[in-house]
């Protein structure tokens, strides 16, 4: 493989914490494309926020080498590495105004006043603050503050924007708002984005690629839809949405998505060629554009399957039903001991 | 807010025992400026007298700027070293934090006479006694659990994760100092800065272990003065304490008001 030349690229990363057992990152080689908008996925304590740290220049490496560009960066002070960073809790320079917020990277730069001036009415624009230039971050809500911190980041056109679960403070309407913004943010600017979260939904929404993180070494890196359609560990196929996990076979384990399945009263109307299984229906969410059917195999497996808008259907708890799939729906994965929920 | 208020009574009684702390420190102020060369209170004739007295006596002009030098040259070391000792007992996780934390501050708690006599003894040893630098380090060890105090308050408040944003976005170490962090904990260095002053220049049995004939404080010619002869100046000399350290008390009360109003 040929060193790619534009965007962020890691080459076997590892930072083992003095004192503790088994590094928090644990040898990760990936490369994050020119523009893309690339999410570290994972949950607590996977290492998900020391890599992010590591390629800011907060946390010096134990082991390999992170490029920008080509250029080496992993020795350079966070000052000099042009990136920017949105944290979780804001971090938003309480003395200062919301304009000369936006305005630090600049100044640091030492750009002109009227660029600094034009520049922070852009940004504060692009995230619908215009009229707040002159307040103070404690005199914002919790999502303006998160806005003027984004409008911070990216005022000084930095090579990429990297943001650490920045939408977790929130609360659900604020996080789906700021979803979009950020999503439009991307657009807009045309920017490498390195979001970090713990939230497959967030995940999914936002990404060109996600890299599932679990135990300080990359899981799996690919699409949304690959991840979701073609999981390639049991870790991540659990972690990623809802499955059918059946163990159809010693050693394997066979993955259907919800949406992948149908549900029979009895074996007739399967048509030919489908795979098919019992099980008992423990449970029946109806959530208005679909219903969720919560199953039980015989095996005690669990499962679930997703029925749309409607389609009418008589499945209460405790009814016996045929579960039914095409075979190339199905994504086979090692069995591992150990679950990740 | 109801809890905040307080009742008719309660208000009596607390208005009650700060006029007895406070009467017989402010009974001074009206007796400095009697005409009379006893002290009376109330004085039967006013007169500036014991103010011109004061500030035309070469020894207590001269202990007036000993005092004043020894407390802005301690209050500013003090400063500097208490700052950082917040910080690093702020940011450092080793096990021994607590301890170093109680051996700064016990200044503060260990009753002056011993804190003299120990400082007399080494400073006898490294020739100290006496000196004005003997002076300074003297007081800035007293002022310096001030400073702690009122800079961990600040730092209470204030989010380290800032430093990295601030270098995120472009600035050194020196840069995110002085554009950041200080203005941050700034009311915190200013409090502490005032406390140890006003501790080092009321302060009188330290001084008078390391006093010399050559250099004395305003509070140690005050006791002489009283011991020696029996002078009105000494009301001047102290309503000239009383107001100075009440007014200096007040700057970090302003402080603190304004940064929360603005
Ligand atoms: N400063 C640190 N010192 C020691 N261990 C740390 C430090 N920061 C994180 N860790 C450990 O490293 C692992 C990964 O943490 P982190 O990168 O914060 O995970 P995430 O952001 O995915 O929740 C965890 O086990 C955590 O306890
Ligand atoms: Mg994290």
């Amino acid at each position: 493989m040929t060193e790619p030349m534009t965007g962020i690229a890691t080459t076997q990363v590892t930072k083992a914490y003095p004192g503790s057992e088994r590094p928090a990152v644990d040898d990760v080689s990936l490369h994050i494309a020119d523009g893309e908008f690339m999410t570290f996925l994972g949950p607590s304590g996977s290492g998900k926020t020391t890599m992010l740290s590591m390629i800011a220049g907060f946390t010096p490496l134990s082991a390999g080498s992170i490029t920008v560009d080509g250029r080496e960066i992993s020795r350079l002070k966070p000052h000099r590495r042009d990136l920017g960073v949105v944290f979780q809790q804001y971090a938003l320079f309480p003395h200062l105004s919301v304009a000369r917020n936006v305005a630090f990277g600049l100044t640091q730069r030492k750009r002109p006043k009227a660029e600094i001036d034009r520049r922070v009415g852009e940004v504060l624009e692009m995230v619908g603050l215009s009229g707040v230039r002159e307040r103070f971050p404690r005199q914002l809500s919790g999502g303006q503050q998160q806005r003027v911190a984004l409008a911070r980041a990216v005022a000084y056109e930095p090579r990429a924007l990297l943001l650490d679960e920045p939408l977790a403070a929130l609360d659900k309407r604020l996080r789906d708002q700021l979803q979009r913004e950020i999503a439009h943010m991307h657009r807009e600017l045309g920017m490498t984005f390195l979001f970090v979260t713990h939230d497959q939904q967030e995940a999914l929404t936002l990404s060109d690629r996600i890299a599932v993180f679990n135990e300080g070494r990359i899981e799996q890196l690919g699409t949304p839809a690959e991840l979701y359609e073609r999981p390639g560990t049991l870790f991540v196929a659990q972690f990623l949405g809802e499955s059918n996990a059946l163990r159809l076979r010693p050693g394997e384990v066979t993955i259907v998505r919800p949406e992948r399945v149908t549900l029979h009263t009895g074996t007739e109307s399967v048509a030919a060629g489908q795979q098919r299984r019992s099980a008992t229906v423990t449970d029946v969410v109806y959530v208005g554009d679909h219903s969720r059917i919560w199953l039980r195999y015989a095996d005690g497996a669990r499962g679930c399957a997703v029925l749309g808008a409607g389609t009418t259907h008589e499945h209460r708890p405790g009814s016996e039903v045929v579960v039914a799939w095409h075979p190339e729906h199905e994504a086979v994965v090692p069995d591992a001991e150990g679950n990740p929920k | 807010m109801g809890e905040r208020t307080l009742g008719w009574g309660l208000r009596l009684w607390v208005t009650l025992v700060g006029l007895l702390l406070v009467a017989p420190t402010l009974i001074v102020i009206p007796m400095s400026f009697g005409a009379g060369s006893t002290f009376r209170f109330p004085p039967e004739h006013w007169s500036l007298h014991w103010y011109a007295e004061f500030f035309t006596s070469k020894q207590w002009l001269a202990s007036l700027a000993n005092s004043l030098q020894v407390g802005l040259l301690a209050a500013a070391l003090a400063t500097v070293l208490g700052t950082a000792a917040a910080f690093g007992i702020d940011r450092a996780r080793f096990r021994a934090r607590g301890v170093l934390r109680q051996l700064l501050m016990a200044p503060m708690i260990l009753p002056g006479i011993v804190v003299a006599v120990a400082i007399y003894g080494v400073f006898l040893r490294w020739q100290l006694n006496g000196t004005m630098l003997g002076f300074v380090l003297a007081h800035t060890v007293l002022g310096v659990p001030f400073v702690i105090t009122s800079v961990q308050t600040s730092l209470a408040h204030y989010d380290p994760t800032m430093e990295k944003a601030a270098a995120c976005l472009g600035a050194g170490r020196f840069s995110t100092l002085r554009r950041i962090v200080l203005p941050l904990i700034a009311p915190g260095c200013v409090s502490g800065f005032v406390f140890a002053f006003a501790t080092s220049f009321d302060e009188v049995v330290i001084a008078l272990f390391l006093q010399t004939p050559d250099i004395k404080t305003l509070p140690v010619k005050m006791y002489e003065s009283i011991v020696l002869e029996i002078d009105p100046t000494i009301a001047a000399a102290s309503s000239l304490i009383v107001v100075l350290t009440t007014v200096l008390l007040l700057v970090p009360q302003f402080l603190r008001r304004r940064s929360h109003h603005d």
